[in-house]
């Protein structure tokens, strides 16, 4: 039998840009999504990082995660530091470089919306990365743009009442060259899509969909199944956008039901009361079936 | 009725019963207990209020001004980041004199990003033209906001009452919540002066040239040093109404036989009073000052309370780098410039980022101001990270 | 005044067990705080929560750094954490573990007391989750707050079929410890 040395186990740990030993709740979605992402970008990025879950659980002074250069500064800006700094590599002709802004629900499609439309708007190179967990869960799940039709929040006690905003559209129609939606259990997918990103000078936009077992409501070990149910029921489109036209889409031979999903999270338990679905599954449904359609899955 | 809750839920329950119209809600920590709490409220029909999950503070803030500036009474609460996101509008509301109550869950500011408990935050915004009021615990936290809605539109300012984040909002401890029917009958309902109204046309937000800003940034001055008097009435109505003393401009403890004066806001009075009976035990003559009211700041009754006082120490929760302590400079500041001579006033940094500060610190501390005039200190500092740096 | 520190990691209800305790204590006619001290929203990290109660207002708000009692939710926090830390040396420490507080082998003068908290849990309630079982534990042991003050704090917080898991936890461990007052060591 061979023994794993020290040796072996650096050689290993080497390749992960992103270091074990961080923080996050076990069976974290973004976690595993920013793994896949730095590892795919190698070691000529730099990482951008809005606060939120990912920061927090990868930067405690004085043990960052970051085996790549890292920059946070505050929750509404990273898209705006991005260009910073993508600004200031081309003024003193450094580079080239990976520069990658990374932030979830609140730094993308709230109270970052302004920065990346900015940043999409001027034109940057800068990939944006979205973490999509559906809700502000590093504050303790409040809901957020991102948070669907229906989901129980701390701040939407009722299920949330609005559409979830659609944001790999919004960000196409600024007329970048790169959008891609992926999820965090098909690894394969979505470090093509990282590579091919950073093949392509200009603004690019990665959304990933990265459950969240505590504020979803679901086991840690549950989280690259629920990943395919959002696929499959056809919640959650994947496809990409190049220059404007969609292409790759991901196609659904064997549709499930909207039900199938969400009876598996606890933040859709209020729509089964004594078991039977209330009228908001099939608004949900009706929500899937209008996706299916859109983007011909 | 004596309830055993968290003082994010005090605070919540007590505001609901303030009947606010309009509440705008973005998610901070520590000050999501408040925001989750009125969400639910809301949800369950018990609060008759828009409830408006914003896409930041800076939306919270302008929200809440919105809805003032149309005649509701409106609410909304933030911390450190979220605070001063609102920065611009946080003038502005002021300004525009309109009567929002905010509750600030005081919080350290970044950089570094820090969560936890100090005073930094709402000191950025002290010159803004808002009233601020600082609780020592969640009974005062509680109380104050009733206080501040009546204060605010009895006086067209806004009203920031500040409680401190972990400390008191995420604190259990018994706290009276009066009934429905009292907070009506204490509160009336909102009148508004001057809103947007077809039916009384009324511009709001005008420009000022040169001719006339200064005017009203006067009127505004003047309007926040004549509201000491509402706040201390409405102080005082609220203890005949609720048979409790709180708020108010300042509060003393021990203070006439006292050697040695500490100064002091919010929750860390508590710890303050324990130190000083203990000392007392010693043999020891130690004082308490509390600042409720920081803004406006109670000029003439800080002279008063510490006339006679020659060794004072102000403890604080902030700094303005650079320079040194805030609250200690308002408090040097309070004595005419003959009075100044032979009397100490050392200024004490503490619980930066959430530091806890012990009764064995501040034992420190008393010993050494007891010594010598201490000039600016922060206290409980770890040399060793300090060490290798060139200071 | 007397002062209890709780250690454990997020997700082992250690702020409600801290709520729970003093809001019994509140019951019983005292005064009680309870605060926390911990970070961002996480499962898994090491948290501390407070509790004081005493028979007149509790005014001070730093942290419990001298401790009387100690509730380790977790025995594994042992060795990362330093949670004997200012434990009075006639103290109280109640461990969430299967052994015997001798086979522990802590180095204090405190008194040592072992209960399986998280099997318990998992039996009663089902979810590992060992907080109802410790306060049980603590208040046969020290008789600073009644059972059923306990009883009825946890019957407010977790309304339904929770609630009564919970207490149902609460009383088998208060009757495990009342048993083994009357026992020969382990």
């Amino acid at each position: 039998m061979m023994e794993t040395t020290a040796e072996d186990l650096n050689r290993v740990e080497k390749k992960n840009l992103f270091a074990s030993g961080h923080r996050a709740c076990g069976g974290c979605g973004q976690a595993l999504a920013a793994r896949l992402v730095a590892d795919a970008a190698g070691e000529n990025t730099i990482a951008c990082v809005a606060t939120g879950c990912l920061e927090i659980f990868s930067s405690p002074y004085p043990d960052p995660s970051w085996r790549i250069p890292f920059l946070h500064s505050l929750f509404e800006n990273v898209s705006a530091v991005a260009s910073g700094v993508e600004a200031a590599y081309k003024a003193l002709k450094k580079g080239p470089v990976n520069i990658i802004a990374q932030g979830g629900d609140g730094s993308t499609a709230d109270i970052g919306f302004q920065s990346i439309s900015g940043m999409f708007e001027r034109g940057h190179n800068v990939l944006y990365v979205c973490y999509d967990n559906e809700a502000y869960m590093n504050t303790g799940v409040q809901r957020s743009s991102f948070t669907p039709y229906g989901a129980k929040t701390t701040t939407t006690p009722m299920g949330n009442r609005t559409r979830k905003k659609n944001l790999p559209i919004l960000a196409a129609d600024h007329g970048i060259p790169y959008v891609a939606t992926a999820t965090v259990d098909d690894y394969r997918d979505l470090q093509r899509k990282v590579k091919t990103a950073l093949s392509i000078l200009g603004p690019k936009y990665l959304h990933i969909l990265a459950p969240c077992p505590l504020g979803w409501g679901h086991a840690g070990d549950l989280t690259v199944h629920i990943c395919r149910l959002a696929k499959a029921t056809g919640l959650f489109p994947v496809f990409e956008i190049v220059n404007g036209k969609v292409t790759n889409v991901l196609k659904i031979p064997n549709k499930k039901p909207v039900e199938e999903y969400l009876r598996l999270q606890g933040r859709y338990r209020h729509l089964f009361q004594k078991g039977e679905p209330s009228g908001m599954v099939a608004e949900i449904q009706e929500i899937a079936n209008q996706n299916i359609e859109r983007f011909n899955l | 009725m004596l309830k055993y809750l968290e003082g994010s839920h005090a605070v919540s329950q007590v505001v609901a019963m303030c009947r606010p119209n309009v509440i705008s809600a973005y998610p901070i920590t520590p000050q999501t207990h408040i925001v989750e709490d009125l969400a639910r409220l809301v949800g369950e029909g018990q609060l008759d209020a828009e409830f408006i999950n914003v896409e930041s503070e800076f939306s919270a803030a302008s929200v809440v001004l919105g809805a003032a500036a149309a005649g509701a009474r409106a609410y909304t609460t933030t911390t450190s980041q979220g605070l001063l996101l609102m920065n611009e509008v946080i003038y502005c509301i002021a300004g525009m004199r309109l009567p929002i109550v905010l509750t600030c869950a005081n919080r350290a500011i970044s950089a570094p990003l820090n969560i936890w408990n100090d005073q930094q935050d709402s000191m950025t915004v002290r010159d803004a033209g808002w009233i601020q009021l600082h609780a020592e615990d969640n009974q005062e936290a509680a109380d104050l906001h009733i206080q501040a809605f009546k204060i605010a539109e009895q006086t067209s300012l806004p009203i920031m009452v500040c409680m401190d984040g972990f400390i008191l909002t995420h604190a259990f401890e018994p706290v009276d919540i009066p009934e429905q029917k009292e907070v009506d009958a204490f509160l009336p309902s909102f009148k508004p002066q001057h809103i947007v109204d077809p039916r009384w046309p009324r511009a709001l937000g005008l420009y000022a040239d040169p001719r006339f800003y200064m005017e009203v940034r006067y009127i505004l001055h003047r309007a926040l040093e004549k509201s000491e008097n509402v706040i201390r009435q409405v102080s005082a109505d609220f203890a005949q109404a609720f048979g409790r003393e709180s708020g108010g401009l300042i509060k003393t403890y021990k203070l006439e036989d006292a050697d040695l004066v500490i100064v002091t806001m919010g929750s860390v009075a508590g710890t303050v009073k324990d130190l000083i009976d203990e000392l007392e035990r010693e043999g020891k003559n130690v004082g308490l000052l509390q600042i409720c009211s920081f803004r406006p700041f109670p000029k003439q009754e800080v002279y008063r309370a510490l006339k006679t006082k020659m060794n004072i120490v102000v403890l604080e929760k902030s700094v303005s780098l650079g320079r040194g302590g805030i609250l200690a400079s308002d408090i040097r500041w309070s004595f005419p410039r003959g009075e100044q001579k032979g009397r100490i006033i050392s200024s004490y940094i503490a619980g930066l980022g959430g530091r806890n500060i012990s009764t064995e610190s501040l034992r420190e501390m008393v010993a050494r101001v007891e010594k010598e005039p201490v000039e600016l200190a922060f206290l409980g500092l770890n040399q060793e990270i300090i060490a290798e740096r060139d200071l | 005044m007397i002062e209890i520190r709780i250690h454990g990691r997020g997700g082992q209800g250690n702020v409600a067990a801290a709520e729970l305790l003093a809001n019994a204590a509140f019951k019983d006619g005292k005064f009680a705080q309870a605060f926390p001290s911990f970070g961002a929203e996480r499962i898994g990290a090491p948290v501390q929560a407070f509790v004081r109660i005493d028979d007149k207002k509790i005014r001070t708000r730093e942290e419990v750094r001298q401790p009387g009692y100690l509730i380790v939710q977790d025995q594994y926090l042992i060795d990362s954490v330093p949670v004997l830390d200012g434990l009075k040396p006639d103290g109280l420490v109640i461990i969430n573990a299967p052994q015997c507080p001798e086979d522990l082998q802590l180095k204090t003068t405190a008194t040592v007391e072992t209960i399986p908290a998280t099997e318990i849990a998992l039996e009663i309630v089902g979810r590992p989750i060992p907080n109802a079982i410790m306060i049980g534990a603590f208040c046969a042991i020290t008789g600073l707050v009644s059972l059923e003050a306990v009883q009825r704090a946890i019957r407010e917080k977790f309304p339904g079929k929770v609630g009564e898991n919970n207490v149902a936890a609460l009383e088998r461990a208060h009757e495990i410890i009342r048993k083994r007052k009357g026992e020969p060591p382990c």
